[in-house]
């Protein structure tokens, strides 16, 4: 079961693209995603990935992730440390891609106002529940098929576990 | 209870009757990738099943690098063709017939009422001819490779009413543009779009293409046209299997319903970076352009170069010019009719038929400084291979008319 995460928030803004997510110039190249990890967020903010730590939380505007279907500005922002992201909303191909990837995705525009830039904020994925300084919101629980996806990390491991059953 | 289309397919699909929100598990008909086949073959072989479930429902057409600019391109190409014949995956298209989402609908894969995703976020095109296409990551690509299933949540569904007659010097891409501008790229953020009213009926494929093209850039999960006899007429000879066609009903639940009328709208530029920076062109007049691109699965048709030949007959272009018509079949069309002739009389560079530098690969990267005005999709910061440089993008006749005076240009002065 995935339960609650802590971590501290990196917040930024809205319309986030894949661009400055990850570089389109590596979309092409062969990459561990630990080698991606080191790029995310290059071009939106250049401290971000010596400083992320394991088990943070990426708060965000609205459209996070509006542009290219590239996966790799998910795998890139889970394996740089973030646990989840929150935010205001999603493009819709950047929401799949983080659900593939075992990265929950949640959209509150309410605790994405409330959340202040480095404060700790908990996250409850089983109740729906997101806890920061200013009070407690609440998100509906995602569908079964997805938590399951969630739960084996990652579409592929999911799929792994269901072929070998 | 009434549905709309996506909710009607996925129903029947799903064997239930399900309604936006719901989540399922369905089988596409068809699953297209394009160069990323290397990638996803590489996390395919890590799920560990071994053969593609359905070969047959696999397509993959080679066109973001052709031929290939270096070495990695190459080995990529290599590995797909490697794992093509593995495979047995019969649906492989090598580098000679063009992008992708053209090449899909002219080999007759994208028919009425199917469900087909792609690689590539600009899988939407398809519902020009009424399918249900959406783009999904690698990832999803090697798991429906693996099961031949995929999770999907039943989008809600904007359905957007053009009416009105274009005025001589509007085409399709200058309506969504204007459509872009007032919606933004997020305005269709998850939605099923779905395109009707009088000037749609009166559009061909071609310039249907272009809206449903356009839909992934208001953030839609598909963009849809009811398939009506422009549409049979297009598949007859070419549809890859039977199909049957599928409509909304009336009185559906829509999320919304827009309308716009376009009998005075102007030519639409979409300014640097993002493509809902819309503007009339009057308003960016002037501009100095370095480059012009005619071509891309936006506007790479037999109608957009007759729209830029018409433009470019007996002139001489001040910019430099690239035209790269999105398929060969298209290529020998144009051919026929003598466009290609005026394209180099005109002075500009008639390139292969592929994605050439819509992503900054390859075939006319920028410079710092420079400016392009595009037929493409996209104008994000460093997309055409330069984080220095600028992309307007526009029509095909505002594009053609702009490269013989080297500035923006509206088109109605070549008309
Ligand atoms: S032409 Fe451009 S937008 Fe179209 S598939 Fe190729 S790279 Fe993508």
């Amino acid at each position: 079961m995935i339960g609650k995460f802590t971590g501290k928030a990196w917040k930024y803004g809205d319309n986030i693209n894949t661009d400055v997510i990850f570089p389109g110039k590596y979309t092409y190249q062969k990459m561990e995603p630990e080698e991606m990890a080191k790029h995310a967020l290059e071009d939106l903010d250049p401290e971000f990935t010596s400083k992320v730590k394991q088990g943070d939380i990426l708060v965000a505007g609205k459209n996070f992730g509006m542009g290219s279907s590239r996966e790799q500005a998910a795998t890139a922002v889970k394996y740089a440390g973030i646990r989840v992201v929150i935010a205001r909303s999603f493009a819709r191909i950047y929401f799949r891609n983080a659900i593939n990837a075992g990265m929950p995705a949640i959209k509150s525009p309410e605790a994405v106002d409330a959340i202040e830039n480095g404060e700790e904020v908990t996250v409850d994925m089983a109740k729906g529940e997101i806890i920061t300084n200013k009070g407690t919101f609440t998100f509906p629980p995602y569908p079964e098929t997805v938590m399951k996806i969630l739960e084996n990390n990652g579409l592929i491991n999911f799929i792994k576990s269901i072929i070998q059953t | 209870m009434a549905q709309t289309f996506v909710e009607k397919l996925m129903s029947k699909k799903a064997g239930k009757e399900v309604y936006s929100g719901a989540i399922v598990s369905i089988e596409p008909d068809y699953v297209m990738s394009h160069d990323n086949a290397a990638a996803i073959s590489n996390t395919f072989k890590k799920i560990g099943v071994g053969k593609v479930k359905y070969p047959e429902r696999v397509v993959i057409i080679l066109d973001h690098e052709v031929p290939a600019p270096k070495e990695s391109s190459a080995t990529n190409h290599k590995e797909i063709r490697q794992f093509v014949q593995e495979q047995g995956i019969e649906h492989f298209y090598d580098i000679n017939k063009g992008i992708c989402h053209q090449v899909f609908v002219e080999e007759g894969f994208a028919m009425p009422g199917k469900l087909i995703v792609g690689s590539d976020s600009h899988t939407t095109t398809y519902g020009a001819l009424g399918a249900m296409s959406a783009g999904i990551g690698r990832s999803e690509v090697a798991a429906i490779w693996a099961t031949g299933e995929l999770w999907f949540q039943v989008p809600e569904t904007l359905k957007i009413i053009i009416n009105g007659e274009m005025p001589r010097y509007i085409s399709p891409k200058d309506i969504v543009l204007t459509i872009i501008g007032q919606i933004r790229a997020d305005g269709a953020d998850y939605k099923s779009v779905e395109f009707t009213g009088e000037t749609v009926l009166f559009m061909d494929i071609a310039e249907r293409m272009v809206l449903t093209n356009m839909a992934a850039e208001m953030g839609a999960k598909n963009g849809y046209v009811p398939p009506d006899h422009v549409t049979f007429d297009y598949i007859r000879g070419r549809a890859k299997a039977e199909f049957d066609p599928l409509y909304s009903d009336e009185d559906a639940t829509f999320f919304q319903v827009l309308e716009f009328d376009i009998s005075k709208i102007s030519p639409a530029v979409a300014k640097p970076h993002t493509v809902d920076n819309y503007c009339p062109i009057e308003e960016v007049a002037g501009t100095k352009i370095d480059q012009a691109l005619i071509g891309t699965c936006t506007n790479g048709r037999i109608s957009d170069l007759e729209a830029a030949a018409k433009i470019l007959q007996g002139k001489k272009v001040k910019a430099r010019t690239l035209v790269i018509p999105a398929s060969w079949e298209i290529y020998r069309e144009a051919l026929k009719k003598g466009y290609i002739e005026t394209f180099i009389d005109a002075g500009t560079l008639v390139l292969n038929p592929g994605c050439g530098p819509c992503l900054g690969a390859h075939l006319g990267v920028m410079a710092p400084g420079e400016v392009t005005f595009s037929t493409a999709n996209r104008n994000f910061k460093g997309r055409m291979g330069c984080r220095e440089a600028d992309i307007y993008l526009g029509s095909p006749l505002s594009v053609a008319a702009s490269a013989i005076t080297g500035e923006i240009t509206h088109p109605g002065r070549f008309l």
